[in-house]
């Protein structure tokens, strides 16, 4: 089904038809999922993308000869290109695939790391990074003996960029940080800290987890060595995440895993590794999940991210006023430039009672420290709750936010 | 005459049904029971006496006299408060034996799972077992003392 990107709030409720999960009632009530920077929902090209390669097309990839092994084989290259597309890599061989996110940074961090991190070197990260993007360059760091340092953020949620002036040197060696904040919402300015890593010949990986599905990503553009992310926060399914990385730097790296499919010749003397891509891709990849991220982009793309950040952009600032509105209402993260989130806490209760309550009203936040506890500590807080809007969501239904959460704020008195 | 475990459970569950399973008017209800439960001292709040395994703050603290256990607890959230004071409610002022053989079906009797979540239960279950582990605690003091 073509949708065709219009008017905001018509398009939403176009949009809608196309995800059958969002057509529910939880707990009685119609279902209001705003925890889209957790994972958003599939369309339902992605989800018939996995049946007719689970029906028609399923075989193990490459090396095969027969016809079933050269379609799905050609299915899963014919995603490399379209990720190639989507980012504005340079070429497809580029493109890694990987578990998510996380491994796409834990790749980076233990086979970069390892081969060019010396003693007394410094990895640079920002103060609101999720742990996924904090524990990695941990443990890189203390196997390296390399020193880990931190951006530190203003009370709004943005990067204080003086100081990053202060923190960058001859020493760092990689500097790593989100495109956008999953826990405050920040859009960060990517191609200010690239132009100043640049300086000092500072490699740079972004985390674009909370990015891909929101904002446009130009990984030459923005000029940046590694990009990270993950499919199943951009409509298509879990399990499944992206590197990017520049070739050169590809090349010079070790392989992360051993196994099959990374090798070009093996004995049992000597090992010669295949090329990139496949030196990083050991053992079966997720097949079914890449072929069906192929679906999830063409879903994006046929929407038009400037018309999906215009949507949201509305979402946003409709929730922003709704909640302003209530007293006990603090929002955490006033960024300069958000994406779709906004995450608060709610004075006299605690964030776990919210969540219950919420969903016992249909509707589904996520609570808790959102997997950036250094953050919370830094705010001062344990946890927020935190609604995350995606292209799907509508009007109608930050009212009937508002309202329950009102309605909880009474309950508390 | 004290009621026995499987008395208290009953009427919990009783009172539960009267609230004909709607998700609201049950939290709401847990929520009630919490603020009935009797304050904790600030003293007892210790790192000690926080219970592992929930996903909220729980502290519970047991103390032992006149061949009874007393359970006094609280927690930094108003549902898990009202879960911990149903607990304490069954199980609190009662010799350490009747503690650790009390089976506490009135959770699957209530279906609480379906209000309080799968993490939740798991806190639930975190609280239960360190009051029997207080009971057992208990149970063999007394039994070091006639030995």
């Amino acid at each position: 089904m073509a949708v065709v990107a219009t008017k905001q709030e018509l398009e939403a409720e176009k949009i809608r038809l196309e995800f059958p999960i969002l057509h529910q009632q939880v707990n009685g009530k119609p279902l209001i999922y705003f925890d889209n920077a957790a994972t958003n929902q599939k369309p339902q090209r992605v989800i018939e993308a996995l049946k007719r390669h689970y029906q028609t097309d399923n075989a193990n990839i490459h090396r095969g000869i027969h016809s079933l092994a050269e379609r799905s084989t050609a299915a899963f290259e014919g995603t490399r290109k379209a990720v190639q597309k989507f980012i504005n890599a340079n070429e497809a061989e580029e493109i890694i695939f990987t578990k998510g996110t996380t491994e796409s940074i834990n790749l980076v961090a233990a086979a970069y790391g390892r081969k060019f991190l010396r003693e007394g070197d410094e990895v640079l990260i920002s103060a609101m990074e999720h742990h996924s993007n904090i524990v990695p360059w941990q443990m890189i760091c203390e196997e390296r003996k390399a020193i880990l340092k931190v951006m530190p953020i203003d009370q709004k949620g943005d990067i204080i960029l003086e100081e990053v002036d202060h923190l960058l040197s001859e020493k760092t060696k990689i500097i790593a940080f989100n495109h956008a904040s999953n826990s405050l919402g920040t859009i960060n300015p990517v191609k200010t800290l690239v132009q100043k890593a640049k300086l000092f010949g500072t490699k740079v990986l972004v985390d674009g987890a909370q990015a891909t599905a929101h904002l446009p990503v130009d990984v030459q553009d923005l000029g940046v060595d590694f990009y990270a992310f993950s499919a199943h926060k951009m409509y298509a399914p879990t399990g499944l995440g992206v590197l990017y990385g520049k070739r050169d730097l590809l090349e010079k790296m070790p392989p992360y895993q051993g196994g099959g499919e990374m090798i070009k010749n093996v004995t049992f003397s000597k090992t010669t590794y295949n090329d990139i891509p496949y030196k990083f891709e050991a053992g079966t990849p997720d097949i079914a999940n890449v072929i069906a991220l192929q679906a999830a982009i063409e879903f994006i793309d046929e929407l038009g991210k400037e018309n999906i950040a215009a949507h949201e952009d509305t979402l946003l600032k409709y929730a922003t006023e709704k909640l302003e509105e209530i007293e006990s209402v603090r929002i955490i993260g006033k960024a300069k430039e958000k994406l779709s989130l906004v995450s608060f806490e709610v004075a006299g209760i605690h964030h776990f009672d919210l969540g219950i309550w919420m969903d016992a009203k249909g509707i589904a936040v996520r609570t808790g420290h959102h997997c950036t506890q250094p953050l919370m500590d830094f705010y001062g807080i344990e946890g927020t709750a935190r609604a995350s809007f995606s292209v799907y969501n509508t009007m109608a239904e930050i009212d009937a936010f508002a309202e329950a959460l009102k309605d909880t704020v009474n309950k508390f008195k | 005459m004290v009621q026995a475990v499987n008395e208290v459970q009953d009427e919990v569950i009783e009172e539960f049904s009267m609230l004909d399973g709607d998700m609201e008017m049950t939290i709401g209800y847990i929520m009630e029971l919490g603020d009935q439960l009797p304050e904790m001292a600030e003293e007892f709040k210790t790192e000690n006496n926080i219970v592992k395994g929930c996903q909220s703050k729980v502290w519970l603290n047991a103390s032992f006299s006149e061949g009874q256990i007393k359970f006094e607890a609280d927690s930094n959230t108003a549902i898990t408060k009202g879960l911990v004071s149903i607990l304490v409610k069954i199980l609190s002022n009662r010799i350490p034996q009747e503690i650790v053989d009390a089976e506490l079906y009135f959770i699957d009797k209530i279906g609480l799972n379906r209000f309080i979540g799968t993490q939740r239960s798991n806190g639930l279950g975190a609280m239960i077992k360190q009051m029997k582990i207080y009971g057992l605690a208990f149970s063999t003091q007394i039994q070091d003392k006639f030995q």
